[in-house]
């Protein structure tokens, strides 16, 4: 009642100025409150569906509040009710860019809880798919970039060397896009010398082509002034709220999984950890631009040293076995039947694994009740705590730039909603 | 729609005229994409140079719903989404198509979970569905040109809604 | 600086602390961690002087929090969805599972889990922190870790554990008005029909 007793007398203000004509009166001073702008689910800048309110003031930015569960699937509770293998394929879904580095996580991670090894040759084969991924990946994500941003030519180079990649990906493991590759104790076939002769020329020609973009970019003009001392984040800030990847390391911090806690066999390999020091949208895409030379030499170097041997470990109890022999032998047979069954049991316990996914650390911390079901299954996705820094990067920039900001951060909502 | 009807009881001069309008219609269909996961980046290759979506006229993917008539909803539907989903929806304006891209915006797809729709077609009314997790963007063509078949027989969503599969 | 390992963090912690802070080490009696990792059992009521000890403390720096999550233990003996009643499993895969417990009560049902990882000493243990069901609280460490911020929202999204201190504790997932705690062991995987409600066709 007492609102529309307060909605009433409103009303008759505004009428009884009209009347008067007076032109001073201002009920409500519209320059005194924020606008609030909603960025909805969905909009052209295509990194999914994430929801931004933004306050604004004129055209700055004061507040911004993200709003995520528009793609919240459920995987947390799917995997209570799913067997470790038969989660393989949800796993492509996270971070749906780069498909194979999720494959790989999630497997090193059962196999962590297991006690599986895999063989020598599979950890080689899964360095090399983990870092295609990656190229994917980033490719994808300065294309887009570019694209907000403007330069509309640099998405188009982009997607012509994804194709590429989506052919050596249908030659590796038989699928573009979602792959399903790795196994727990190996990878699902050997790679074959077609899928290597493929790669070697994919990587041959790759140097030029990425040349081609970084002469469309790095200084130009349009692209400096949109991106350079925009959304700076201090390297104290970034450690505090989360982040990892790429964008923490274009802060100056090189906090990269695979030198910190080494995985597969990357202890053995020779690579270089790319950092810049500026902690603005420039210094991170170039830090992508200069890891994708490194996943370049890194895949150059597995293909050289790979040793030969089986792809899947020996162990009949834990590990399926190769499809050949589950048609032919019987004892495979009876492996394969009781595995998909009844699922890898791992010992009671719990563990934590982490890898250096594209966007950051990707981890899977598992706790296993001795059943074929994990009992309690959490994805620690780097999206999530990276799209956590949003309100500070946003705050006192200019509208225009929450697309280059986002852009920058490379938020994939599949992973980020879970 | 009006129009329509009654050009199909009269003479020969607007058989022609309607003739032309669903030519220059299935030959500049601009979609609207609602790009939400996976399908989404399968989208992006159709549009892509090496698939090229251009060549059927459909390459202006305006993210505005009023200025489009083919909505392509790649991906899965969530509860929260499934309201933004049929608002978008709701603002095309008339004649418009619906294509369900991929099994997720289907039937639910992997996901038989608690916040996942299973199948947009309990909200939105659907043309054509395309299976596939993702479906390949030749997949996707040939949905397009099941779109086109649909447009050039006259027929829109007031009249008459078949159902087409595409695998 | 020393190079860590699991006695001494967990010598450094009960010298400060005391015995009766820092219980077992594991997430529940009998369920130890695997492959050497470390994971420390915190009494509730310390968690926040636990965590400042382990990011300021020069020795150790854990400065960087790596992960924050929920678990809910009922019926943790039951053997998920099949059940524990394939006897010739447990004779070929050989898997000891006997030591679980036999029923976890309401007041020791959700654990919160902190990963927290050291730069400088290249180093990652866990804390666990157990919480009573009837009534979900625990303090918050957003005011050490502002990256707990959207990682206790999502616990409390899918738990309903409630995080004081917590500036901004609300739903992340779910729709704000959606009235159930997905995660818990009692909610059904296809959800509540009705729960949420859908558009008209």
């Amino acid at each position: 009642m007492d609102k529309v007793s307060k909605d009433k007398q409103e009303v008759s203000q505004i009428l009884k100025a009209l009347e008067n004509r007076d032109t001073d009166l201002s009920v409500e001073d519209p320059l005194d409150n924020y606008m609030v702008l909603n960025m909805g689910p969905q909009h052209p800048a295509t990194h999914g569906v994430l929801r931004l309110l933004l306050k604004l003031e004129g055209e700055t930015i004061v507040d911004c509040i993200p709003e995520l569960g528009y793609l919240h699937r459920g995987y947390e509770k799917l995997a209570e009710n799913c067997t470790y293998h038969e989660f393989i394929p949800h796993t492509d879904r996270l971070d749906y860019i780069s498909p194979l580095a999720n494959n790989v996580g999630y497997v090193l991670a059962v196999e962590n809880a297991t006690g599986v090894e895999a063989p020598p040759r599979a950890q080689y084969i899964r360095v090399v798919a983990a870092e295609l991924a990656r190229i994917s990946s980033h490719l994808m994500a300065i294309g887009s970039t570019a694209m907000d941003v403007g330069a509309l030519t640099v998405f188009l180079w982009a997607f012509r060397e994804r194709e590429k990649l989506y052919d050596i990906f249908d030659l590796l493991t038989g699928v573009r896009f979602t792959t399903s590759y790795t196994r727990i104790g190996g990878v699902a076939q050997d790679i074959s010398s077609e899928a290597v002769g493929a790669i070697k020329r994919f990587l041959d020609d790759f140097p030029a082509n990425l040349n081609e973009m970084k002469k469309m970019l790095n200084r130009n003009r349009i692209f400096l002034d949109r991106t350079v001392g925009v959304g700076v984040i201090s390297k104290e800030m970034a450690i505090s709220i989360g982040f990892s990847g790429p964008n923490l390391r274009g802060c100056g911090v090189d906090y990269d999984v695979r030198r910190y806690f080494p995985y597969l066999v990357y202890d053995k390999l020779d690579f270089n950890v790319i950092t810049e020091n500026d902690g603005d949208t420039f210094s991170r895409y170039m830090v992508r631009i200069r890891e994708m030379e490194e996943s370049a030499k890194i895949v150059y170097q597995a293909l050289d040293k790979m040793p030969q041997g089986s792809v899947k470990a020996d162990m009949p109890k834990r590990v399926l076995p190769m499809k050949e022999r589950v048609y032919n032998k019987m004892e495979e047979l009876i492996h394969d039947f009781v595995l998909v069954n009844d699922g890898i049991n791992p010992p009671v316990g719990e563990t934590y694994t982490a890898i250096e996914g594209s966007k950051g650390e990707l981890g899977f911390y598992i706790v296993s009740d001795g059943s074929g079901y994990p009992w309690r299954m959490k994805i620690r996705s780097p999206s999530f705590y990276n799209l956590q820094a949003l309100p500070i990067l946003l705050k006192g920039q200019m509208i225009s730039d929450v697309v280059a900001i986002i852009g920058s951060i490379d938020p994939i909502m599949g992973e980020a909603d879970k | 729609m009006g129009i329509n009807r009654s050009n199909q009881s009269e003479g020969f001069i607007t058989t022609r005229l309607d003739a032309l309008m669903s030519w220059s219609l299935k030959n500049s269909l601009w979609p609207m994409p609602l790009g939400i996961s996976c399908c989404a980046i399968e989208m992006m290759a159709f549009a892509g140079p090496r698939f090229d979506v251009a060549r059927f006229g459909a390459e202006v993917f305006r993210f505005s719903p009023r200025q489009s008539d083919l909505l392509i909803v790649a991906g899965t539907t969530t509860y929260k989404m499934a309201r933004v989903v049929r608002k978008i929806y709701d603002q095309m304006p008339d004649p418009k198509w619906v294509v369900s891209m991929g099994v997720c915006a289907s039937t639910g797809g992997m996901y038989r979970s608690y916040p996942v729709v299973q199948g947009i077609d309990q909200f939105v009314p659907v043309d054509v569905y395309v299976a596939g997790c993702p479906p390949r963007p030749d997949s996707l063509l040939k949905a397009l040109m099941e779109i086109q078949k649909k447009v050039e027989a006259g027929k829109t969503q007031i009249e008459e809604r078949g159902k087409v599969f595409v695998g | 600086m020393a190079k860590l390992t699991n006695e001494f963090i967990l010598g450094k912690l009960k010298e400060k602390f005391g015995d009766g802070i820092i219980l077992s080490v594991g997430i529940s009696r009998n369920v130890a961690p695997l492959r050497g990792q470390l994971s420390i059992a915190v009494e509730r009521s310390a968690i926040v002087d636990v965590c400042k000890f382990l990011r300021d403390d020069p020795d150790l720096q854990f400065n960087y929090l790596s992960d924050l999550c929920g678990a809910d233990l009922k019926n943790f003996s039951e053997g998920g969805p099949l059940g524990d009643d394939r006897a010739y499993r447990k004779a070929y895969l050989a898997v000891d599972r006997s030591n679980l417990p036999e029923i976890v009560p309401d007041e020791e049902r959700f654990r919160v889990i902190y990963i927290l990882t050291s730069f400088s000493n290249k180093y990652k243990i866990r804390l666990v922190v157990t919480i009573d069901g009837t009534k979900p609280i625990c303090p918050s460490i957003t005011s050490i870790y502002p990256a707990a911020n959207w990682a206790e929202r999502e616990a409390f999204d899918m738990y309903g554990i409630v995080f004081e201190g917590h500036p901004d504790l609300r739903r992340i997932y779910m729709p704000e008005d959606f009235e159930y705690y997905p995660l818990r062991k009692e909610f059904p995987l296809m959800g509540i029909p009705g729960s949420i409600p859908l558009p008209p066709k």
